[in-house]
């Protein structure tokens, strides 16, 4: 009934990754950690890695850019608030998973599906903090803009973004350590990513070890670079997580 | 002409799709019957039972400590620590976890839900009750209120919206996860999505809308509840962020 859809779902992919499970005893036996397997193969994680490494950082700056955007338009129209807050709200819910799965006859197995939903799941996380990032910029700091002459253009670009910044920086935070975590099911979208060794052998333990723990690295990573790009941008002041 | 056929072959999908939910059918691989109301109510009920099952582990273990932290004003940075940490657990890494090295069924598929439960249900209520006007409390106190009445009747009604909002955040999660249950040996709609060769096509897209709608309905539920439970003074003040 459905033929579009049927080369559009290989599941599959990835058996021959690791189930030829051969070589040293600790692989057989399925030991804890075979650190001597993991250095021999850790070659076969790379590839995953980047296209992790890609997902998460195409779908939170694809966020932002969209976040960013929602928040300067709801800036000086209150009233668009609460309506974009229940919009992004029902994009946050929808679980990624799902998402991929329903994208899948649009926008076809790959990359673009992944990043489109995750993108969607970020924006809830991302647009809250600007929102509130930008209500509370002193009234102060706006009307000395304002008395030295700017414009409300120059007055959000040059005085409440960047005050707004520590906020800013808090949901992205959040924003990427999230997606980080949710990418792992990337896999079912057919776009790769840790998933992919992961579901292909889900009883292997120095496997199952060896890709969480570096999505774990991944998510940590980014956000002491977060935390250091927040710090760098704001040299005024200390960065406060929310 | 081109674009007439993509647009038709992914409304085809879609038809396919709601044919599976509302239609018995002949299974891919030969026997059995698959689709239809009343298998994909069987899978619901299996998707919320785990799930229910999960959320009530997590508030029995999670709400009690958060609250007890943040009435007595400790721990603050344990629970934000837990909070943060919680959010860089990969579901499927988890669940994988426990395939590997702990077992399969209900019973571990439940503990590995509710760990996923604990972070944004533990932050929530120690913010929540933290952020409880002291003053409120003081006057509580002076009214000769006892700590276990000023908890129950002071700081948790005025925690209601943030402390919901973190049980909001983990019921989605939980039911999120709850689709790939089906990899560690428990039936849930997620098995739509997962044996693709048992349900064919329409059944994985299937699968995709239906978790899609119940974790909505989920979390309008869930509002509805917090609706009720807010005292009428606060519902008119804005709703706070999530964690």
């Amino acid at each position: 009934m459905s033929a579009p859809l049927a080369s559009l779902l290989p599941l599959a992919q990835g058996d021959d990754f690791i189930q030829e499970r051969t070589g040293t005893g600790c692989v057989q036996e399925n030991g804890f950690f075979c650190a001597e397997w993991a250095f021999d193969n850790f070659d076969r994680y790379v590839t995953p890695l980047v296209e992790h490494l890609v997902l998460v950082s195409a779908s939170v700056v694809a966020g932002l850019a969209i976040a960013l955007g929602l928040a300067v338009m709801s800036h000086r129209r209150r009233w668009l608030v609460p309506p974009l807050t229940g919009l992004t709200g029902v994009l946050y819910t929808i679980p990624s998973l799902a998402f991929f799965i329903v994208l899948l006859p649009i926008t076809g197995f790959g990359r673009t599906t992944a990043i489109i939903a995750l993108t969607a799941y970020t924006l809830q996380i991302i647009y809250r903090n600007i929102v509130a990032g930008l209500d509370n910029v002193p009234a102060a700091s706006k009307d000395a803009g304002r008395g030295m002459g700017m414009t409300d253009r120059q007055l959000l670009w040059r005085v409440e973004l960047p005050l707004a910044l520590p906020e800013i920086i808090a949901g992205l935070r959040i924003a990427t350590v999230s997606t980080v975590a949710i990418a792992t099911l990337a896999v079912f979208a057919g776009a790769g990513g840790l998933g992919d060794p992961l579901y292909a052998d889900l009883t292997f333990r120095t496997n199952v070890l060896l890709a969480g723990g570096l999505a774990i690295l991944m998510a940590i990573a980014f956000d002491a670079l977060l935390v250091v790009a927040g710090r760098v941008a704001s040299p005024w002041r200390k960065v406060r997580p929310v | 002409m081109s674009l007439a056929l993509v647009s038709l072959g992914f409304l085809d999908a879609f038809t396919g799709a709601i044919d599976f939910i509302f239609n018995q059918r002949e299974s891919t691989v030969a026997g059995d019957e698959v689709g239809g109301l009343a298998q994909i109510g069987d899978l619901t009920v299996d998707h919320l039972e785990v799930s229910a099952i999960a959320l009530a582990g997590s508030l029995i273990v999670a709400m009690p400590i958060g609250v007890w932290l943040g009435h007595h004003g400790r721990g603050e940075l344990l629970a934000v620590a837990i909070g943060n940490a919680g959010r860089a657990v990969p579901e499927l890494a988890l669940i994988a976890f426990m395939v590997a090295f702990v077992g399969v069924g209900l019973v571990n598929v439940s503990i590995a839900l509710l760990i996923l439960g604990i972070p944004p249900i533990l932050t929530n209520s120690f913010v929540a009750i933290r952020q409880v006007d002291r003053d409120a409390v003081e006057a509580a106190r002076g009214m000769g209120m006892s700590e276990p009445e000023i908890v129950a009747r002071v700081e948790l009604p005025l925690a209601v919206p943030t402390l919901m909002s973190g049980v909001r955040t983990a019921a989605i999660a939980i039911v999120a996860t709850a689709t790939i249950a089906p990899l560690a040996g428990v039936v849930t709609l997620g098995d739509l999505i997962i044996n693709r060769n048992v349900y064919g096509d329409d059944g994985v897209l299937a699968g995709g809308i239906l978790v899609a709608v119940l974790a909505l309905a989920i979390e309008l539920t869930l509002a509805g509840i917090q609706r009720l439970l807010t005292p009428r003074g606060l519902r008119l003040e804005r709703a706070p962020a999530r964690a």
